[in-house]
């Protein structure tokens, strides 16, 4: 039997159209728009002026606080503009454009894509993470830094990579995993010394055999790591979900998860960390899966971070009129962006293109009380009761049933036959009742 | 370049299932039970049903046209398995304009007086057929033979009804009935060869069509197996009691309407449960009425009863049971 969560979940169909396509480098566009905050946390503080000269992996935002994180420029050439644009989140926010001339990179950075094992051992690795900016790039972009920092009076017993990729379409994990299957182990063994753990699982559903069986290979190599298959299920991926498909241990509500032990880190996250303190190479680029039932050739794409979607859509052969919605993301959980001059940022693990039947949402019907919401819930919640409560403002009932819970997921959006926004609901209710807690402080 | 693009919040993915999509797969389902309804009681068995569903339809027709003005929604499936299974808790005897009339009680008091679809406290099918049984008593209890049951000894009553009077009139168990143990008569309930509803009779065929539901999920199993279980224990405890005065756990189990109501009208979506606890606690609910009710109430049967008590029940089990909630207690290791 294999390994999954317990309480809910959904199977969307999967549409893992470039899964067999291999990382390709995305040629450099003439402008990248860089924002300072592409993390959870404060914005970071901007350290370049307009015409400034940048190379690449020059740091030009700095970590603003202990939640927050460093930004290096991803190309080489001028500063253009400081202003606040448009990015995935729909608001204005400030970003850095910068004019690329040439591709010029800080001596300090070890450029080469050749295997590396030995790297200074005194080197404080957080330090070294935060110093790269790195953030989880599954898409939560929570700053690496802060994880791996375990407060007093907790232990970390356990590492998770998370190699689940459980959102339809995305492949960028799987690539990685398939392509740079020794940069992932050594980075996983870096988290472990960092976090002074000696397992390590790393968590791949069945639905990519090639990946369990590569990694479970290079992994014989490195001892305390193990990889660990999972029964495919929406939303494994999920820090919680995953945590409890791997050790059977439940974060309690409104807890982290460092409170059972778990430090999760993303396939993603990994190779990045391995890139930081094997070459000192900072966070500049990402593998953005760039796909959609509609494109020419869907791919998989190494994209240094603030070049603007169109690029990497051009790349893949240009959206049809068919195309009628965008997502920065999986389609579970990603974000419709409003325009293509948006930048990929380093939360951007794909681009996927709809077309006219996939992007419109159908009519709203009563609800038939079906529970089917209430049985897809991976949190155990009441979607239904929720959205309820959303709608007639009672929020105090929202909070006693565990509306902050809810990790929007959309599973119970996405099974409800009659089509009703569920999560919409949920969330004014999660963002109501979050400004109600915080004000109570 | 300035396109349109959509925005909407996630999930941007949409899984299959519709409300026709589940509506339909109930009524395919049902097609089955209604053959074998045809099979036993004859051509009037289709008349019966077919007569409630055009009846269905046209009153929730007629009221959202010309009373809501709202949207017209009667080819859902919703108004057809409403119709099909008030049919099937008829007997086919029942004068036709008596259908429509409980029709009309179904739809209309039952189904869209309170708002249509998804607001309905009560099972509409249910609340028809109850209806047709306080108003229509003699017709509702009179019990055409089917084809074969004539030699068998109970034509003009249903088992349950027969045991019930005979118990009355102060006979013992083993003298009224032929042993239940009896392979032949079990076999015979199984498939439907007895008197009763149109669509109560099969057991075995509303197994089948209660397994396609579990597997395309538009029902689980939590309400129809805990009520049976409750009924074969209750009943069973009360048969070792006192064998002489209590019918078998077997007879209660396969004859009259328990394999119909639990797994078709207590499934109901609208009027049961939203959670797994609360479904069994629903469950156990029915089955322990349902037993009550045929044991010691005035009916010989009692599961529609004790469905509708259970319906109203259904708020207050869903304000007080809960899922269990991911993360509620910790467990380590």
């Amino acid at each position: 039997m294999l390994k999954t969560f317990k309480i809910g979940g959904v199977h969307p169909p999967e549409n893992k159209i470039s899964a067999n396509t291999p990382i390709e480098v995305l040629p450099l566009p003439e402008t990248v728009t860089i924002p300072i905050s592409q993390h959870i946390g404060v914005p970071s503080q901007v350290l370049v002026q307009k015409n400034d000269k940048v190379k690449v992996g020059t740091l030009i935002a700095k970590q603003n606080g202990f939640v927050s994180a460093n930004i290096h420029s991803s190309v080489s050439g001028t500063v253009q503009k400081i202003e606040e644009v448009f990015d995935t989140s729909g608001y204005r926010r400030m970003a850095i454009t910068i004019a690329v001339e040439g591709d010029e990179w800080e001596e300090s950075i070890d450029r080469s894509t050749d295997l590396k094992r030995d790297y200074d051992t005194s080197t404080d690795i957080i330090q070294k993470i935060a110093e790269a900016g790195i953030v989880g790039l599954g898409g939560a972009t929570f700053p690496a830094h802060v994880k791996l920092t375990v407060p007093q009076g907790k232990k970390a017993e356990i590492l998770i990579i998370n190699g689940v990729e459980c959102e339809p379409y995305l492949t960028s994990d799987h690539r990685l995993m398939l392509e740079r299957d020794n940069e992932i182990m050594i980075g996983t063994s870096i988290l472990m010394k960092a976090l002074n753990v000696s397992d390590a699982a790393i968590g791949i559903e069945n639905n990519k055999p090639d990946a369990i069986k590569k990694l479970t290979e290079t992994a014989k190599n490195y001892p305390g790591i193990k990889v660990v298959p999972l029964k495919v299920k929406y939303p494994q991926g999920a820090e919680k979900q995953l945590i409890k498909a791997i050790t059977n241990r439940e974060v309690p509500s409104g807890k982290l998860p460092i409170e059972v032990g778990a430090v999760v880190q993303n396939i993603g996250t990994a190779f990045a960390v391995y890139e930081a303190v094997v070459k000192n190479k900072p966070l500049i680029e990402r593998v953005v899966t760039v796909t959609g039932k509609s494109l020419e050739k869907p791919s998989n794409l190494l994209v240094r971070i603030g070049t603007p979607v169109q690029k990497l859509l051009d790349y893949a052969g240009g959206i049809d009129e068919n195309a009628t919605k965008v997502i920065s993301g999986g389609p579970m959980m990603g974000k419709a962006i409003s325009n293509l001059d948006i930048p990929v940022t380093k939360g951007t693990s794909g681009i996927v293109v709809l077309s006219k039947k996939e992007g419109y949402r159908k009519e709203q019907n009563n609800c038939i009380r079906c529970a089917r919401c209430v049985s897809v819930c991976p949190m155990g919640l009441e979607p239904y009761l929720l959205m309820a409560y959303s709608e007639r403002q009672m929020w105090s009932e929202a909070e006693k049933d565990k509306v902050m819970d809810c990790i929007e997921c959309g599973s119970c959006s996405f099974t409800c036959p009659s089509n009703r926004p569920l999560l919409d609901y949920v969330r004014l209710g999660k963002s109501t009742v979050g400004k109600i807690i915080r004000n109570r402080k | 370049m300035n396109r349109k693009l959509i925005v909407s919040p996630s999930p941007h993915a949409k899984g299959t299932d519709s409300i026709p999509s589940i509506m339909y797969g109930v009524i395919f389902s049902l097609i089955p039970v209604l053959a074998v309804a045809v099979y036993f009681f004859g051509i009037k068995a289709l008349i019966v049903t077919l007569t409630a569903v055009v009846s269905c339809m046209v009153f929730e027709f007629l009221i959202q046209k010309f009373i809501l003005k709202g949207k017209i929604t009667v080819f859902d499936g919703s108004a057809i398995i409403t119709g099909m299974l008030l049919a099937f808790n008829l007997p086919s005897s029942i004068p036709i304009w008596m259908i429509i009339v409980g029709s009309l009680v179904a739809i209309g008091v039952a189904k869209m007086s309170f708002g249509g679809l998804g607001n309905n406290p009560f099972n509409p099918a249910l609340v028809g057929r109850v209806f047709m049984l306080i108003s229509f008593p003699v017709e509702m209890t009179t019990w055409p033979p089917n084809r074969f049951t004539l030699v068998d000894g109970y034509s003009g009553a249903t088992p349950l009804g027969f045991a019930k009077g005979a118990l009355k009139s102060g006979k013992t168990v083993s003298e009224i009935m032929p042993d239940v143990a009896d392979l032949g008569h079990i076999f015979n309930y199984f498939v439907g060869n007895m008197e009763g509803c149109i669509g109560e009779i099969s057991a075995l065929f509303i197994l089948l069509g209660g397994l396609y539901l579990l597997y395309r999920r538009i029902i689980t199993w939590h309400i129809p197996v805990s009520i049976f279980v409750t009924v074969f224990i209750f009943s069973g405890i009360l048969h070792l009691v006192n064998p002489d005065l209590y019918i078998s756990p077997e007879f209660h189990l396969l004859t009259g309407g328990l394999f119909l109501g639990a797994i078709y009208m207590a499934t109901d979506m609208v009027t049961s449960p939203m959670s797994k606890k609360g479904m069994i606690i629903f469950g156990v609910g029915i089955g322990a009425l349902t037993v009550i009710i045929r044991t010691w109430g005035a009916y010989p049967e009692g599961v529609s009863f004790a469905i509708l008590i259970m319906n109203a029940f259904v708020p207050l089990i869903n304000r007080y049971i809960k899922p269990r909630r991911f993360g509620k207690e910790v467990k380590h290791g």
